[in-house]
């Protein structure tokens, strides 16, 4: 995967009558409409820490700046809501679906990447076909099983299910182990390695960027998750999640806007903080997604 | 999809190095790789079917009963279709409203994102800024863009009417009208557009550059390039787009939900029976939350598989639908 850079782009030439003037007219053109498009994209952001500052009283009129600063909302936001809770919830469906899909989906996206047999196109087709069906197809069924298995009121149905692996991981690490030549995993085995040690010692190091990439995926795609918790834990909130939590908040708090926000800004930043320690691998899982598919 | 161009080419080269093997070991070999690939796989395969095919086919079963999850199914036939085709008065809301998403979300965004991708691409210095600035909002949950956006497009407070008073404009009420509320919805998505943002940089990127140094040599101005440079060049990854576009909307679930509830103040669930979903008055009720509701809220759990076979029907029509109108566009753009 080409790594994300503007320069390469900057050698697209200007327009043919490349003349000076024109070129640093386009130069300013080019750049005030990019940073007008970056102001619209986090002025939000800014309305939103603003207001999370005010007292609710203020947060009910119209203005957008508050009258006096009120830091301690943050602080009340934990007393309002078990947000640790929902923290501690949110963190085990992450951790825990993340480890688990890794355990069962690497393996088989090897199999499927790097082995021919019979039945391969059209698994790969189920698994194309798994990952892009809506959930809600077959969630009747699969709902009547934790039911039977007394499981529905916890996050262990959305948890489980990824030790027999998660499609979208397996579509997006297999498209990346195609990509390693066969030749490495052919020496290995002419030096009398076993498949075993062929995959771990191998290929896998080799793939490290992209198992980085789809583990970070799943772990922001169940942090996010809103549909799975709703469906299994709406009735018991003691295993509620972040996202299940701040979609109640509003309405078990009546109007109070300025905790609201103070909430939305705590859900928003472990992702955040997340995001600007691994943005190198995260762009690039992105870009995974797309290019190849 | 070509994924299998790509999938053919290292493993063709691999069986043919994999030839220089003693043939006198070749064959223990090939059953030891057999047995490991199996091994690899079962999981997977395992998963497959307890959480994908038992549950399509136990679906259609469902689909012709009433069943409400006390008492055990009971087999009505076609009742629930027959009900879904002449009965219910949530059929064309929620066929509409899916669609009308579908129709208007999926080009703004692609337009919006291809619009972003290419002022990033065209910046040198600080493009990296920027492109985080973009992508900010597609990363944050769903749930907290959200929320936070009800509140900024609030009729009465929110920073958007205020700022739209300022010039003398009397804002609309948004995600309490039940006109604007599907459109303050695409605005949302044109917030988060920054995932989509990514995948059409990258593939600005590849445009190999020496495409636009001829065709500048040629005499193109800058919308012809674009024309027959970039867009040839793209075409398959905004197929790709267009494809997974459609089909979030036919998931879309999330944020309609969090909306219609922060909008209308009420809970969703708690006592069990209050629901908020489509709100304003059904204007917000997309196929996925039909789906949901039926089942899960009204738990008329036969219903409820009924409309999910409906709806993997039209899943499936509308990828074939797209892939066989988009071949030419994508083939013609190869060539």
């Amino acid at each position: 995967m080409s790594a994300i850079t503007a320069d390469r782009v900057s050698a697209v030439p200007s327009a043919p009558r490349g003349t000076r003037t024109y070129r640093s007219l386009s130069w300013v053109a080019t750049h005030a409409i990019g940073i007008a498009v970056g102001v619209v994209f986090v002025v939000p952001f800014g309305f939103i820490i603003l207001t999370a500052l005010m007292t609710d009283q203020q947060a009910l009129t119209s203005n957008l700046w508050p009258t006096s600063w009120h830091p301690e909302n943050f602080v009340e936001v934990f007393n309002k809501a078990p947000l640790f809770s929902y923290l501690l919830n949110s963190l085990m469906y992450s951790v825990l679906a993340t480890a688990f899909m890794l355990i069962s989906s690497v393996p088989a996206a090897y199999a499927l990447a790097r082995f021919q047999f019979r039945w391969r196109n059209a698994l790969f087709l189920a698994v194309i076909a798994m990952m892009v069906l809506p959930p809600q197809i077959t969630q009747v069924p699969i709902y009547l099983m934790w039911a039977k298995g007394n499981l529905t009121g916890t996050l262990w149905p959305l948890i489980l299910p990824n030790l027999l692996g998660d499609a979208f991981s397996i579509f997006l690490l297999r498209q990346f182990l195609l990509t390693i030549p066969e030749e490495y995993a052919d020496a290995a085995r002419i030096d009398g390695c076993s498949e075993w040690r062929v995959m771990t010692s191998i290929i896998l190091p080799m793939a490290k960027p992209a198992i980085a990439a789809t583990g970070m995926f799943m772990f922001f795609a169940s942090w996010n998750d809103y549909y799975g918790p709703l469906l299994y834990t709406s009735e018991n909130t003691a295993h509620w999640t972040v996202s299940l939590g701040l979609a109640q908040f509003r309405t078990a708090h009546q109007v109070q806007w300025n905790l609201s926000m103070a909430a939305t800004l705590l859900v928003m930043l472990p992702v955040m903080v997340l995001f600007f320690f691994a943005q190198k691998a995260f762009v690039e899982g992105v870009t995974l997604t797309g290019v190849k598919g | 999809m070509s994924i299998d161009d790509t999938a053919a080419a290292p493993l063709t080269g691999g069986a043919a190095r994999r030839g220089l093997v003693k043939s006198k070991t070749r064959r223990s070999a090939r059953s030891e790789r057999n047995r490991f690939a199996a091994l690899m796989l079962a999981p997977a395969l395992l998963g497959m079917l307890i959480f994908f095919v038992y549950p399509l086919v136990a679906t259609l079963g469902f689909s012709f009963t009433r069943f409400d999850l006390v008492s055990s199914p009971q087999w009505v036939g076609l009742r629930n279709y027959r009900y879904f085709l002449h009965e219910d008065p949530l059929v064309w809301p929620a066929i509409r409203n899916t669609l009308w998403l579908t129709v208007v979300m999926v080009p703004s965004r692609l337009l919006f994102g291809l619009a972003c991708a290419g002022i990033v691409t065209n910046i040198k210095r600080g493009s990296g800024v920027l492109r985080t600035l973009y992508y900010l909002p597609a990363l944050a949950p769903p749930v907290a863009t959200t929320v936070a956006f009800v509140f900024l497009f609030n009729p009465a407070t929110g920073p958007v009417n205020t700022i739209l008073g300022w010039v003398g404009i009397d804002g609309p009420l948004w995600f309490n009208s039940t006109t604007w509320s599907k459109p303050s919805l695409v605005l949302l998505g044109l917030w988060g557009v920054g995932d989509l943002m990514i995948i059409l940089m990258a593939s600005l990127l590849d445009v190999p550059k020496e495409q636009y140094e001829a065709a500048s040599l040629d005499g193109a101005n800058g919308p012809q390039r674009f024309r027959y440079v970039t867009l040839p060049n793209i075409s398959p990854v905004l197929l790709f787009a267009v494809i997974t576009g459609v089909i979030n909307m036919l998931k879309y679930f999330t944020e309609a939900v969090v909306a219609s509830q922060v909008a209308s103040g009420r809970a969703n669930q708690g006592e069990g029976t209050a629901t908020t979903l489509g709100y304003p008055s059904h204007s917000t009720l997309t196929f996925s939350q039909w789906v949901y509701q039926e089942g899960f809220t009204n738990f008329y759990l036969g219903y409820a598989s009924a409309l999910a076979v409906i709806m993997f029907l039209a899943t499936i029509g509308f990828i074939v639908l797209l892939l066989r109108r988009s071949k030419s566009f994508v083939e013609g753009g190869r060539s």
